[in-house]
């Protein structure tokens, strides 16, 4: 046992080192889907999160060049019970511990991850700090609570691209379901601001007949009007909303100018840029199996999650209609208000991973710009 | 959607007797959706013919109909129940076979009954290979090359399209009975004309091979506003090529990536749609390439399956309970999950453990069977194992098959054959991953070994360091191994009993661990055991959740681990731990299972706490709502003993799990463990020939001569002792070696010689051999004082054929007043002097007017289901209540009850138990029943008469009668006398007599018609011939000694080949004629349990 999780509260898990030496601070939080490890450790949402996969075999298929959604690992440490060094797939291009090593990623195994779970679960996400360069747990324990708290945190500038980019891959060959035929060129061109933005998520605008350009988060709304934009995509991302201010005001002058949709981050931006509140959840939704109601069709859609922070229902004005809500705890899953021509969710739509149940969306997103070109 | 308000009563199909592809899962799911319409309210009626189901217990149901499943007598059911709908998607294939018929019957309509789970379209699509394929490529998805053929020359055009090797699966038949894989022109010609022949459509499904692909199930489940969820993602060990159910597996799939699972994941929604599954579960199967990922979809069940009964125990998702639910009108969001209450079952279970299921075949009974596994399959039962990680789940697999293996070899009992290393992982076989082990440790790269197997890298890779852990324990001792080393061993699911034998545990060890100098067989277990606590290595229970931990659980369903924290939360109540049955196999099945379940039902009825510890996924006990308490555990020692410790249950049953926990019994009462009910030394007196003989002496209850002999020579002075015919057999049991019944010298050396390894430590048993006697079952209750007789069967074959594979009946018909009255005594007295406290069966045997004991055995058997159901009285029940020390004399009124049911004047009805064997599935096997048993399930039919029970049980079975046709008689001299009531009855019905010269002979002289045909040494055209050109309907044919030995095989093969009955005995014979004058009358009626129960 050569690695320590010490969280704030003192309690200590042991493990086994696989990724870089080192320490790392962060929020440990747990996703509960069964694959899709290297999506989620690239998934920028992550930064500044330690992310305990509930999963015990992780490992197993490797890494591959299709499956990270940004250029690299975005945790800031990975916890496993039974890391697997050996892996079999026939897409894969190397290990995951190797890939964690080159990128400086503190990674831990071995680590009773269910009791860990369980503690989460109870006394609320929390800090924590891997050690795997043999620090001792007392000084483990005072730096993490020398930590910043998630809570009142952006982050979305440090996951942000600094250059705006365009992007035109598509999903092929994992194209989901209810995807319309590959137009011969795009129909629709959508800004797409990136407050870590999941390469998914591209893939699926493009699926769908969009082409996009990527912008800065910090990217003013004249600006990305001027790209003459038929919608606006707003991302997901890490980090508390209300603390993303810029982001969110932003959004305010955008609203009723260019049809807008959001997802994750996107959604909480999208609730307080209409007048509404975010809060911070006891542990959040970090999974693939989340079931949620679209309240319009009565159906239930199998949600990929990943958030820390939710819209208060109560705070949203008039005119701002809730479209979905999460069965397990009925917190908002979406919102949409008609009359700015915007509409957003809070859990991922495009997968990467998780089930396509809700790829649906961006059809929506397509037919909302084109009601309102 | 809320429920359905226009149907009120619903019928429920069960899937009649267990059979191989077809087992206790159905009971398990039949019961499950029993109570999930009865809590919505509506009014269930339940068919099923096996009697040895909790679904048929009078409770489950407000109708419940032990009668043949078949259209006569389906309808029969309908129109006096007139129930609105049918759920045919929770009893197997037979359930749903037989919801087709009665729509082209056209029953369903002629009585307004609504199909519900599943339209008989839906059915059509998903079981009819070629429309299956038409549909699938219609979504735009793959399947294999393939065509259909209803002759061998259509099936040669096809094989030119798919090449070799090709895959032949018939349609319609269970677990895919009669396909194979045929490599070349001459094997594939062979396995068209078997499948056309197995198919009831005689239709083959010719196939591209996939073998070598990946295989993965993933069970989904659909309502009527088309939410679709995935329950659970099933991945085989073994891929394409073994039939899923012979397949090791492992849930959740382990080697895909997202990206590919969700692939997967659509396709399987889209499968559902596409057939038009409306609402429930299904499963469907896909082949994935190992290569470039390709998927091809192979089937689906558009019904509860023997995989969704392996995924509710693999999540603790109820999928048959919400499929029931489902079909009356629910959305998936209007259900709760039962596990944590707080959240909907419309959403797809996590898994933070791992599953391993491993399947139980029993080939040593049939010793000529080819053990390859194939298409077809051959297991008769399965365990499941639940471990944090895979390596862990995986021994604790093994070591919960009960076969002699602690964990995945290392256990001191490798038998390995290195020549044969190659073929035996290119090959598929029971013992395949035995050789994958001793490939590892020979130094075989995984690489390699997947050359070989085509197992995937990743599981080898995780058995590798299985065997390096091994490795290194090897390097020490028990004295001088590190904590962290066990600590890991323990993780990876190394048993004690492997530790033992990894760490050279000596006598020495034993007496300073345990402070102990005998040394019994399980001391060196228990030395590992004890330095592991003191070490602080103890199992973790963890709670089975669905969600990962995400939310807290409130259903105790447990499994163990080496973590750091135990979620058990054991209660401070009175408690009583319950050890159930493990695989089913043949011998030990469903009958178990339901005793152990009705001591739960029992002891909960009197306050206590009931906690069920079983290893077996098909189950009911292993429901997680049918104990307050599911251990989800090996069976062994160790295991059992952890559980103890954690729980300190006031008592332990042994008695309602058949063999399993009574091997347990000694060790476990040696641990201080308190044993309810029989003490286990009376239980050991009764297995041990020596002491019972003598209790036998000491009581004077006659027994059949015996003896037992280390040598041929010994056996031979035995035989001469006790004369010709003998009983012969092992005092121990070895793979295919068993019972046989020796006429001569000759046959008695040749068994002596060959058949068996006889040593001082392992005499083989010698018994006189009552030939000809008639045989009788009999069921005890006792409560320490009180003895009560809970059933008399008298068993319709004669004495030789093993009472499990024996027809018997209730009440006795053919027993004289005095014998029974014997029977009665010696019962009394033998339970008395056994201290027995529970149930107990003993097995007498009459002949030439003295009663035998043949054996006892002081524990809940095979035959008390179908003596609860024929009496009325829940034995097992009061049973399990007597061993917590509840008076039988409390239960006097329904004793007396089902008493009455017992003598052929006071019973109200006649009850028959007919067995079905699966000679169907080991092509060149001797279908001759012996002294071993080998049926696989039994069915009970119920009548006014004999006959008419009779009948319903052959019905029950899938046997058919004949209604006209040439009757085949040959019987020995002794018989002839009575063949003639028989013989002018079958006369009367319209049969043409046909027989072998003596016994034409005789019949004629008696004035019958009867024409004379060869034996088969005699000539041609032979009986054999007259059987194989279907010129005989049925044949009663009485056993005429070592003379005609050879004959008769040749008959009862060919008669089973082609389905013709065979009688062997006059009072079968005489039964099987009074049920076809009562079928052919056609004045049978069926009654309900409750009806009878007045």
């Amino acid at each position: 046992m050569d690695a320590l999780l010490v969280l704030e509260d003192g309690r200590v898990f042991p493990g086994r080192s696989f990724g870089a030496v080192g320490e790392t601070l962060g929020e440990v939080v747990f996703h509960t889907g069964m694959t899709g490890y290297q999506e989620i450790l690239t998934d920028p949402s992550y930064c500044g999160q330690l992310v305990t996969m509930t999963a015990p075999h992780i490992g197993n298929t490797g890494v591959n060049d299709f499956d990270p959604e940004s250029f690299k690992p975005q945790v800031a440490g990975l916890i496993v019970r039974a890391y697997s060094e050996d892996y079999s797939s026939w897409r894969a291009r190397g290990s995951l511990a190797q890939l964690l090593r080159d990128h400086g990623i503190v990674a831990m195994t071995d680590v009773d991850t269910r009791a860990l779970t369980r503690h989460i679960r109870t006394a609320g996400a929390m800090r924590g700090i891997i050690g795997t360069n043999g620090t001792s747990r007392e000084e483990l324990l005072a730096k993490v609570r020398q930590a910043p708290v998630m809570q009142g945190l952006d982050l979305t500038r440090v996951v942000s691209c600094e250059q705006p980019y365009s992007w035109t891959h598509n999903s092929a060959p994992f194209t989901p379901p209810a995807t319309p035929p590959a137009p011969a060129e795009a129909r629709f061109h959508v800004v797409a601001y990136d407050f870590g933005l999941k390469r998914t998520i591209l893939r699926r605008l493009v699926d769908h007949g969009c082409r996009v350009t990527v912008v800065p988060g910090t990217t003013p709304a004249n600006e990305a009007l001027a790209l003459k934009p038929d919608g606006i995509f707003y991302s997901n991302g890490p980090g508390d909303p209300a603390a993303t201010v810029y982001a969110f005001e932003n959004l305010f002058l955008l609203l009723g100018q260019k049809p807008v949709f959001g997802i994750c981050l996107g959604n909480q931006l999208m609730g307080l840029a209409l007048g509404g509140r975010t809060y911070k959840l006891p542990f959040g939704h970090h999974g693939a199996n989340h079931p949620v109601r679209h309240l319009a069709s009565g159906k239930v859609e199998i949600t990929s999650q990943n958030h820390g922070f939710a819209v208060d229902p109560d705070s949203l004005p008039a005119g701002t209609e809730i479209t979905h809500i999460n069965l397990n705890d009925q917190t908002v899953e979406g919102l949409r208000n008609e009359e700015l021509g915007c509409f957003s969710v809070q859990y991922h739509p495009e997968a990467g991973p998780g089930p396509h149940d809700a790829n649906y969306l961006f059809a929506e997103f397509v037919q909302l710009m084109e009601a309102r070109r | 959607m809320p429920k359905r308000s226009d149907i009120h009563t619903i019928l429920i199909i069960g899937s009649g007797p267990i059979v191989i592809g077809q087992a206790c899962e159905f009971d398990y799911s039949g019961a499950q959706a029993c109570k999930a319409l009865r809590e919505e309210g509506y009014r269930v009626v339940l068919v099923n013919s096996n009697p040895a189901t909790i679904m048929t217990d009078p409770g489950m149901a407000d109708a419940t109909y032990i009668e043949p499943l078949d259209v006569a007598s389906l309808e029969r059911i309908i129109a006096k129940e007139r129930p609105d709908a049918l759920l045919p998607t929770v009893g197997g294939q037979t359930a749903l076979n037989l919801a087709v018929d009665l729509h082209e019957a056209g029953v369903l309509e002629r009585y307004h009954v609504a199909l519900i789970g599943a339209s008989v379209e839906a059915v059509r699509v998903a079981e009819d290979r070629q429309l299956f394929k038409d549909k699938m490529i219609e979504i735009g998805l793959q399947v294999p090359r393939s065509g259909t053929a209803h002759t061998v020359d259509e099936a040669l055009e096809v094989v030119d399209l798919t090449g070799f090797p090709a895959i032949i699966r018939p349609s319609f038949t269970l677990g895919g009975s009669g396909g194979g894989i045929a490599y070349n022109m001459e094997e594939f010609k062979l396995i068209v004309e078997r499948g056309l022949d197995a198919s009831p459509v005689t239709q083959v499904l010719i196939e591209e091979s996939v073998l070598g692909w990946k295989e993965f199930e993933l069970e989904v489940m659909r309502d009527r506003a088309d939410n679709g969820v995935i329950i659970c993602s099933i991945e085989n060990i073994d891929p394409m090529g073994v039939h899923t159910g012979d397949s090791i597996t492992v849930a959740p799939a382990m080697t895909l990536t997202d990206r590919e699972y969700q692939q997967l994941r659509d396709q399987a929604l889209a499968v559902l749609r596409a057939v038009g599954v409306e609402t429930g579960g299904s499963n469907v199967q896909f082949a994935v390439s190992p290569t470039d990922g390709r998927i091809y979809v192979i089937e689906m069940n558009p019904r509860v399956s023997r995989s969704s009964a392996l995924a509710s125990k693999a999540t603790g998702f109820p999928i048959a309970k919400i499929a029931a639910k489902l079909a009356v009108g629910y959305t998936l969001d209007e259900l709760p999950n039962d596990i944590t209450r707080e959240t909907p079952a419309s959403f797809e279970p996590t898994l933070d453990y791992v599953v391993v299921k491993i399947p139980r075949w029993t080939f040593e009974k049939f010793v000529q069977a080819d053990t390859t596994l194939t298409t077809a399959m051959k297991s008769v039962g399965e365990v499941m194992a639940i471990g944090r990680t895979f390596p862990e789940a995986f021994q604790k697999a093994w070591r919960s098959l009960e076969q002699g293996r602690m964990g995945w070899g290392a256990d001191g009992k490798d038998q390995i054959n290195p020549e044969r290393l190659h073929e035996r992982l290119i090959t598929p076989t029971p013992e395949r991953m035995f050789y994958v082990r001793y490939a590892l440790q020979s130094g075989m790269s995984p690489e390699q070994i997947n050359m070989f197997t085509k197992i995937d890298p990743w599981f080898l890779e995780q058995l590798e360091q299985v065997v390096n852990l091994e490795g290194r324990l090897r390097a020490f001792e028990l004295s001088t191994v590190p904590a962290d080393l066990l600590r890991q061993a323990k993780r990876m699911g190394f048993s004690d009993a492997q530790l033992a034998i990894l760490l050279r545990v000596t006598p020495a060890d034993v007496q300073t661990l345990l402070n102990e100098t005998q040394l019994r067989p399980w001391s060196l277990e228990l030395a590992v055991r004890a330095r592991r606590k003191a070490l602080g290595i103890i199992p973790t229970f963890h709670r089975v959740d669905t969600c990962a931990a995400e939310f807290p659980a409130f259903t105790p369903y447990l499994y163990s681990s080496y973590e750091t924290e135990d979620e058990a939360e054991p209660t401070t109540r009175q408690k009583v731990m319950i050890l159930g049955s493990g695989p089913n196999r043949i011998g030990q099945g469903i009958e178990f299972d339901y005793c152990c379940v009705h001591a739960v039902f029992g002891l909960r009825a009197m306050g206590y706490e009931t906690i069920m510890v079983n290893c077996n996924p098909e189950t009911v006990s292993t429901d997680y709502d049918t104990a307050d308490r599911l251990y989800f555990e090996p069976l062994t020692l160790e295991d059992v003993l952890n559980i103890v410790d954690l729980e300190k249950p006031s008592g332990v049953l042994v008695q309602f799990g058949g063999q399993t926990p009574l091997k347990l019994a000694r060790a476990l009462e040696a641990a201080g463990v308190p044993i309810w009910g029989t003490p286990p030394d009376a239980i050991d007196l009764a297995e041990d020939r020596d002491r019972f003989g003598a209790l036998l002496d000491r009581l004077e209850i006659p027994a059949p001569a015996h003896g037992s002999a280390t040598s041929w020579e010994e056996a031979l002075h035995v035989a001469t002792a006790i004369g010709y015919p003998l009983v012969v057999r092992p005092s121990y049991v070895l793979g295919g070696r068993a019972m046989a019944i020796v006429y001569d010298d000759e046959t008695l050396e040749r068994y002596m010689r060959e058949a068996v390894d006889a040593s001082p430590e392992h005499p083989v048993l010698i018994d006189r051999f009552l030939e000809d006697a008639f045989e009788m079952d009999v069921d005890c209750i006792a409560d320490g004082n009180a003895v009560e007789i809970a059933g008399i069967m008298e068993q319709i074959e004669l004495a030789g054929v093993h009472s499990g594979d024996s027809a018997c009946v209730i009440p006795t018909y053919m027993v004289p007043p005095e014998h029974e009255a014997t029977m009665r005594a010696y019962t009394v007295r033998l339970a008395k002097e056994l201290g027995v406290i529970g149930l107990m069966n003993i097995q007498y045997a009459m002949k030439d007017g003295v009663v035998y004991v043949l054996e006892a055995n002081p524990r809940a058997s095979r035959t008390i289901p179908f003596v609860a159901k024929a009496t009325g009285v829940p034995w097992a029940q009061i049973a399990a209540q007597c061993t917590a020390g509840r008076p039988l004399a409390e239960w006097q009124a329904q004793i007396e009850r089902g008493a009455g049911q017992l003598s052929a004047q006071g019973a109200q009805r006649y009850h028959v138990k007919e067995v079905v064997l699966p000679w169907v599935r080991f092509a060149g096997v001797d279908t001759l029943l012996g002294p071993e048993m080998r049926s696989t399930g039994e069915a009970m039919g119920s009548g006014a008469t004999f006959g008419e029970a009779f009948a319903k049980a052959q019905l029950g079975c899938g046997h058919k009668l004949p209604m006209s046709g040439n009757a085949f008689l040959s019987v020995n001299d002794r018989d002839k006398a009575s063949l003639l009531p028989i013989a002018r009855g079958l006369a009367e019905l319209g049969f043409k007599l046909i027989a072998t010269g003596g016994t034409a002979a005789y019949l004629r002289s008696q004035g019958l018609a009867v024409t004379t045909i060869f034996k088969v040494n005699e000539g041609r055209p032979n009986t054999v011939d007259y059987i194989k050109n279907n010129e005989v309907a049925m044949i009663v044919n009485t056993p005429l000694g070592k003379a005609s030995f050879f004959d008769e095989v040749a008959i009862r093969h060919a008669a089973i080949v082609y389905g013709i009955p065979m009688l062997t005995t006059l009072s079968g014979a005489a039964a099987a004629v009074e049920a076809i004058r009562s079928l052919r009358d056609d004045t049978w009626t069926v009654l309900s349990l409750q009806e009878r129960a007045g």
